[in-house]
């Protein structure tokens, strides 16, 4: 039996805007609205606002809350101050990502956290925190059904969040941190400055409600909304990674590039030592970026060859870059062909087109420090 | 809702054929680049290439997708509008004015498979 889709909070708003919805992550999800480069173009120069509600939270308290956050989690925890938030993965014993997070420190005297997760692996990574939470005094609440989300992006985020939302407190956020508010119902509030775009921006976290009248306000006020389409490609210019393409079972951070966010210092993790291995005898395959000289465009799934046709990696995702005008992609390749300035050959339908290998962040991000 | 322009023939797969004497003009319909989105690239053949009558020509490519274009006539490429090159959104912009390719055809019987205007406009709903 086809499993039922669910919708999030904002659906029959997104129905009524005229959205193209489409199903992702088990949900069904705006793709578009005004079209996906208007509204890639909105985030780069000016604002939007998107519906990513189907994103899951989980929250982390206990006596045990830190050692455990650490334990499951990549990056190291234990610096962080209330109210900052960091990035990371949970993986496998063997180095496989389980999913990629950010983890929230909440204003608690003792240790206690909120873990942003992916959509598509809500069940999977709170079965999996469960299944490791063993000898741990730790209490794990999935709220993902009862919190709403919304993400303002773009270089215009600041002014609409404070005048359209009247949380004047997030001008003093830097890249990274969140503070709490409440509704008039007494409700929680979350606001971080965090996003998926590359650009400055904020993400809302609150109960349906409330999270529906910001989304009502911000389009009173002609904020444009934002589909999924174009979360894509703004997050793909930036050279941020998308579970399931960059980062799965089969690929580890060290594979896509993020040893940055994996404190191989720490005294454990799970994955650890899997991923020490990798580091210290190569990655079987490293993701690189590669720019065409050609307008075709790489998809994901497309051979990444060498000029003579032998096949060396496949792409991850790709596009004609909106606000580079040039045809780009992640792709998976093996080690030997990951250093800068390489030339590879992409297979597009009948033909292979040349490319040489690029930094993974094409776009020049534009965070608030 | 879409645009169908009477006095051309359609295809199943959303190209429309304007027939010349013994030349198909073909294009994609408005319901063809609405689908598809903002169209970034064209890929063309070149003249002188030959296809058969269902088999792909080419390619539109939006943002999020690529769609494979079909030949709706088997025949010889006799011109390409290589002004897609540069300006692919004019698909978006015109999709009847911006046609892609101009092909002599082989066998003209071919053209009564394809759909008028009021069969197009029931296949497409």
């Amino acid at each position: 039996m086809e499993e039922q889709l669910k919708i999030t909070c904002l659906h029959d708003l997104h129905v009524e805007l005229g959205a193209k919805m489409s199903p992702f992550a088990g949900f069904d999800m705006p793709i578009q609205y005004s079209g996906i480069v208007d509204e890639h173009n909105a985030v780069r120069k000016d604002v939007g606002v998107f519906d990513v509600s189907h994103m899951g939270e989980i929250f982390v308290s206990g006596e045990d809350a830190e050692a455990f956050v650490n334990h499951i989690f990549t990056n190291d925890v234990r610096p962080l101050e209330a109210g900052s938030i960091i990035y990371g993965m949970m993986l496998y014993e063997d180095g496989g990502t389980v999913d990629d997070l950010l983890v929230y420190r909440e204003f608690t005297d003792e240790p206690s956290y909120l873990l942003v997760v992916n959509a598509s692996n809500i069940d999977k990574d709170y079965e999996w925190m469960k299944q490791q939470a063993a000898g741990y005094k730790v209490i794990l609440d999935n709220q993902s059904d009862n919190f709403g989300q919304i993400a303002i992006q773009g270089p215009k985020a600041e002014d609409a969040v404070v005048d359209l939302l009247d949380l004047e407190d997030v001008r003093e956020l830097t890249f990274y941190t969140f503070c709490d508010a409440e509704d008039e119902e007494g409700n929680r509030v979350i606001v971080s400055r965090t996003g998926y775009t590359g650009e400055d921006g904020f993400e809302i976290y609150a109960a349906p409600a409330i999270i529906r009248d910001m989304w009502q306000w911000l389009m009173d006020a002609g904020v444009k909304p934002c589909g999924l389409g174009c979360r894509d490609t703004l997050r793909f210019e930036a050279g941020l990674p998308l579970y399931g393409d960059e980062l799965s079972a089969e690929i580890s951070p060290v594979m896509a590039g993020l040893s940055m966010f994996c404190k191989l210092d720490k005294p454990e993790f799970i994955g650890k030592e899997a991923l020490a291995a990798q580091k210290a005898n190569g990655p079987a395959k490293k993701l690189v970026g590669i720019e065409l000289a050609d307008n075709a465009i790489p998809r994901a799934g497309y051979p990444v060859e060498l000029e003579d046709g032998t096949q060396v990696g496949v792409v991850t995702t790709g596009y004609h870059s909106i606000s580079l005008d040039k045809s780009i992609c992640f792709a998976l390749v093996d080690p030997q062909y990951a250093a800068l300035g390489t030339s590879l050959w992409i297979h597009i339908r009948k033909r292979t087109f040349q490319g040489t290998v690029v930094k993974k962040r094409f776009y020049q991000t534009n965070y608030k420090k | 809702m879409s645009k169908i322009v009477e006095g051309l023939l359609y295809s199943e797969s959303h190209e429309w054929v304007k027939v010349d004497g013994g030349v198909a003009i073909i294009g994609v319909s408005d319901f063809a680049q609405a689908e598809m989105g903002d169209i970034t690239y064209v890929d063309l053949p070149s003249e002188d290439d030959e296809f058969a009558a269902g088999e792909s020509f080419g390619a539109l490519e939006s943002v999020k997708a690529s769609s494979e274009l079909y030949c709706p006539v088997s025949g010889r490429v006799v011109a390409v509008n290589s002004d897609l090159e540069d300006a692919p959104e004019a698909i978006n912009e015109d999709p009847y004015g911006a046609w892609i390719i101009k092909v002599e055809m082989s066998d003209n019987s071919e053209l009564s498979k394809l759909m008028n205007a009021a069969a197009y406009e029931q296949a497409a709903k």
